[in-house]
């Protein structure tokens, strides 16, 4: 993995090097007819110059962008490097994006070839041609359906590979040979949440270089296994199954379909993990519901030994002395039920886990840790290459994200927004010198929109975005991502979005989570026809005002936020959903978006109005639209004095 | 023509339930048997493969002529079918439900399939392949090792045509294959009785109530009607017909 003469430089160079060195050890895997098919190094640095040969005599160029859309496969992954070998530019994109938000990236970055997936892709490229002209070549992998399509822009990946072989080797060899560091590898587009996205560019050196870091920190190797079942066009997903495999040789998986990641992660067993908090708890919820429906000997066992573990399951991971007694407890719960429990959950061989994106529950933190898994918190994003900061083993928490990692310096600016500047930062927004100029200053900081402090160890502690950091009628601070996540980290509570900047008084709009608090009606055996019936009961917004006046017990305590208690909320009749535009593709809330949408709503919590007549247009999945119409009740909820705060938690 | 049926009369005592009944299957079309309740589809679907036997009438499958089949001869020339009512091993997995629509193409025997002697491992192991790879087709990898009873409903009913498929039949009988599904559920199982009619060129006969269904995807209708054919032709001419809009499909505005 050493790179002391720096040769090594390009993504194209490192697949080539590993070719050489582990030529026969497996380098990316997939379940196919059931059975997983291993490609080693040597076979995919093979498809990927054979890729590359056919792609010249597409006319691909140095600098050209190339599209890819697809879920994670391995052929996705070739036809990236087989990009990057030519020294063009791969612009992943969001396989379940609609046609409509394909445009954009296409037309902004030249687009002329893209790669897709199957007919799904072909169709949602095809939707849009009309409108991306430069767009003149399709390759498609999976031929399903695709038998009677005549449009002469297609091209089945087979038959570049084809094309491929016949082509020049010697031309691939010598652009990669040209490539260095400073060249484009990629160009990521943000997932737009306020304006229209921006691609971000980012060299191989950029990528390189903190993938680098963060493995040498972690120890990985060639041994190493990770499944890849993240969006390929978030960056995270870039990093971890490409950039990192790419620099220390370990092996990508690839699961056989979205609905089986649990199965193939229990199959494959990764040793390295990375999981958004929204994934981790929807296991959790998957554990909890499973363990609800076990015999009572089970139930008591578990409840025992968890017991145990949140004891003592953190302070064993830490290193930290733990008494005789407690230790051989939890060895014992360990045969019992956290071994069985990592394995039901594929992750008997997690040595490393991440988790980041958005706040962890502090439950949901600990549960995972207390069962022995070493699930760590990371800082960064599209900008920054992802690693920013990290919790190296031993300094834990579940409310910081970390100290910085070596080679990247920080600080916080007087509005409290956290600035970064380090090798891993991005080149520039694509053709977007403005918005390059506004986010990254003269001098190379970045900022970072995010808004934070050191505490007391130097680790950071990111509260909100600067930008929704707002403050109420009478001063105090608010910060609705802050009480957002509070409310979310209650298994029932899905998606808040809390109002109250420049107002008297905060108030919320929450989602409830239709599979937990389905189970919690069956077990009430309370009948209910869907998302909409359950969330207009009466029982569901008694069970909801629990919540929210939990949530304003613990900010009670918090004198500086103590008056940013929730005093009124409304169950929203849908669910947000990124396809409304409700939701970035990302699961983040577009507050200001929701705002307007849903403008009579908030209207009605500040006019303290019981209920609310609500007719809302509805998208269903094949494209028509209904209409719904209902009274949406509005409850007020129990708030705390400061002083009052531990009494009533 | 792959399949042709002449002047085919069923009865069960006084009962009528086919009555001189003849039309003909192309090779790779889709036809579909429609009519109301009681015409007798389900009747004609049952002689095809051989579970009931017509009184009168001949049945002609690829140039051999037949007064009546039985299952297992109807099986073997390659008719498979799926029912109305879901006829799978509830305790079973997917995939081992798949595998015993193999059954007629396994050749090994019962020594040696339980000694796991060469043959039969061999035997076993193209036969996964290509339950495999109807498992792939179907996109039901995710229930591969469940058992067929804790599916939801729109999953058995595919998980029953992966079966059919399972025999690689050369003519298909679907007895109301969306019957009870949700919208999206039938537009997939639209979707893939229409993709094994393209890629495997599997002829279907299939019964469905669906008229939206029915005129999307079938090439020929025959209708149906207390037992008596009523009408035949291209989806267009059957919404046309004024017997057929008397008999079952109301009044076409």
């Amino acid at each position: 993995m050493a790179d002391a003469d720096g040769t090594l430089d390009t993504f194209p160079k490192l697949l080539m090097h590993h070719a050489r060195v582990r030529g026969g050890r497996p380098a990316i895997r997939e379940k196919d007819l059931g059975i997983w098919q291993t490609w080693t190094w040597r076979e995919f640095a093979d498809e990927v110059r054979t890729l590359a040969c056919g792609l010249a005599g597409d006319g691909l160029r140095r600098g050209d962008h190339v599209a890819l859309v697809s879920d994670n496969r391995p052929r996705l992954y070739a036809a990236l490097c087989a990009v990057q070998c030519l020294g063009a530019v791969p612009v992943p994109l969001y396989q379940d994006a609609v046609a409509e938000e394909m445009v954009f990236p296409i037309q902004n970055a030249e687009i002329a070839l893209a790669f897709a997936e199957d007919q799904e892709q072909v169709d949602k490229l095809l939707e849009i041609l009309p409108r991306c002209p430069a767009l003149r070549r399709i390759y498609y992998d999976d031929p399903r359906g695709l038998r009677n399509y005549k449009q002469p822009q297609l091209r089945s990946y087979e038959d570049l590979l084809a094309a491929g072989r016949a082509g020049d080797a010697g031309y691939v060899d010598a652009e990669i040979g040209r490539g260095s560091g400073s060249d484009v590898a990629g160009l990521f587009f943000t997932s737009g949440t306020t304006a229209a996205p921006k691609g971000v560019v980012h060299t191989h050196s950029s990528l390189i270089g903190p993938s680098r870091t963060a493995a040498e920190l972690e120890k990985l190797g060639d041994n190493d296994v990770i499944l890849a079942y993240l969006p390929p066009a978030w960056i995270g997903q870039n990093i971890f199954s490409c950039a990192q495999a790419f620099v220390t040789g370990y092996c990508i998986c690839c699961p056989e379909a979205p609905e089986t990641v649990m199965t193939d992660m229990r199959e494959v067993g990764p040793t390295y993990y990375f999981a958004p908090p929204r994934v981790l708890e929807a296991l959790l919820t998957q554990v909890s519901i499973r363990m609800d429906d076990a015999s009572w000997v089970k139930r008591w066992l578990y409840r025992q030994f968890m017991g145990v573990a949140s004891r003592v399951g953190g302070a064993l991971l830490d290193g930290k002395p733990v008494g005789l007694l407690d230790r051989s407890l939890y060895r014992l719960g360990d045969l019992l039920v956290y071994g069985p429990l990592r394995n039901v959950l594929g992750m008997s061989r997690v040595r490393v886990g991440y988790t980041a994106g958005e706040a962890i529950g502090p439950d949901l933190f600990r549960f995972y840790r207390s069962i022995g898994i070493n699930l760590k918190q990371l800082y960064g994003s599209t900008e920054t290459a992802v690693f920013v900061c990290i919790q190296p083993n031993g300094q834990v928490r579940s409310d910081t994200v970390g100290p910085a990692v070596e080679g990247v310096e920080l600080r916080f600016s007087a509005e409290r927004e956290l600035l970064i500047r380090s090798a891993g930062l991005f080149r520039e927004y694509y053709k977007n010198p403005d918005a390059t100029r506004e986010a990254k200053d003269a001098e190379g900081w970045f900022h970072t929109g995010d808004a934070g402090f050191f505490d007391a160890d130097g680790h950071v502690k990111i509260i909100d975005r600067v930008k929704d950091v707002g403050k109420l009628a009478d001063g105090t601070l608010f910060a609705p991502k802050y009480l957002e996540n509070k409310l979310k980290f209650f298994p029932y509570v899905k998606e808040a979005v809390c109002f109250g900047d420049r107002r008297e008084k905060v108030c919320a709009f929450i989602n409830i989570d239709p599979d937990a608090i389905g189970n919690w009606a069956e077990k009430r055996n309370m009948p209910y026809s869907g998302y909409t019936d359950l969330a207009a009961r009466e029982e569901v917004y008694d069970l909801v005002r629990g919540c929210v006046e939990q949530v304003n017990a613990d900010l009670a305590a918090e004198p500086e936020i103590a008056n940013s208690q929730i005093q009124r909320f409304l169950i929203l009749h849908k669910e947000l959903d990124a396809d409304d535009g409700e939701l970035t593709r990302t699961r983040k809330v577009r507050r200001g978006f929701i705002a307007e949408k849903y403008a009579p709503l908030v209207g009605a919590l500040y006019e303290g109005k019981a209920s609310i007549h609500v007719e809302a247009q509805v998208r269903y999945e094949d494209g028509r639209t209904g209409t719904y119409s209902s009274d949406l009740k509005i409850r007020d909820a129990k708030t705390f004095p400061p002083a009052a705060a531990k009494r009533a938690a | 023509m792959i399949l042709s049926v002449e002047n085919v009369s069923l009865a069960f005592g006084g009962v009528k339930a086919l009555s001189e009944v003849s039309f003909d299957v192309r090779e790779h079309e889709i036809r579909a048997i429609i009519g109301p309740n009681g015409a007798g589809k389900s009747s004609m679907l049952n002689v095809l493969n051989g579970v009931y036997h017509p009184q009168k009438g001949r049945i002609r499958f690829k140039d051999k002529e037949f007064a009546e089949m039985d299952p297992h001869q109807a099986a073997s020339l390659g008719i498979a079918r799926t029912f109305q009512n879901i006829a799978l091993f509830k305790g079973m997995t997917v995939l081992d439900n798949i595998m015993t629509g193999r059954n007629l193409r396994m050749r090994c025997n019962f020594l040696q399939q339980a000694l796991w002697l060469g043959p039969a491992k061999r035997e076993e192991l193209q036969h996964r392949r290509a339950a495999e790879q109807i498992i792939d087709f179907l996109e039901i990898q995710h229930v591969r090792k469940t058992p067929v009873g804790r599916l939801p409903y729109g999953l058995q009913k595919r998980v029953e045509l992966g079966r059919a498929l399972a025999a690689e039949p050369k003519l298909l009988l679907l007895d109301e294959p969306m019957a009870g599904m949700n919208l999206e559920e039938k537009q997939d199982m639209c979707r893939f009785v229409l993709d094994v009619n393209d890629q495997f060129g599997t002829t279907i006969v299939l019964i469905e109530h669906d008229m939206g269904v029915v005129m999307d995807i079938s090439d020929r209708v025959v209708v149906l009607d207390y037992g008596r054919k009523i009408a035949d032709g291209a989806p267009d001419e059957i919404r046309r017909n004024q017997k057929v809009i008397d008999a079952y499909l109301g009044v076409a505005r």
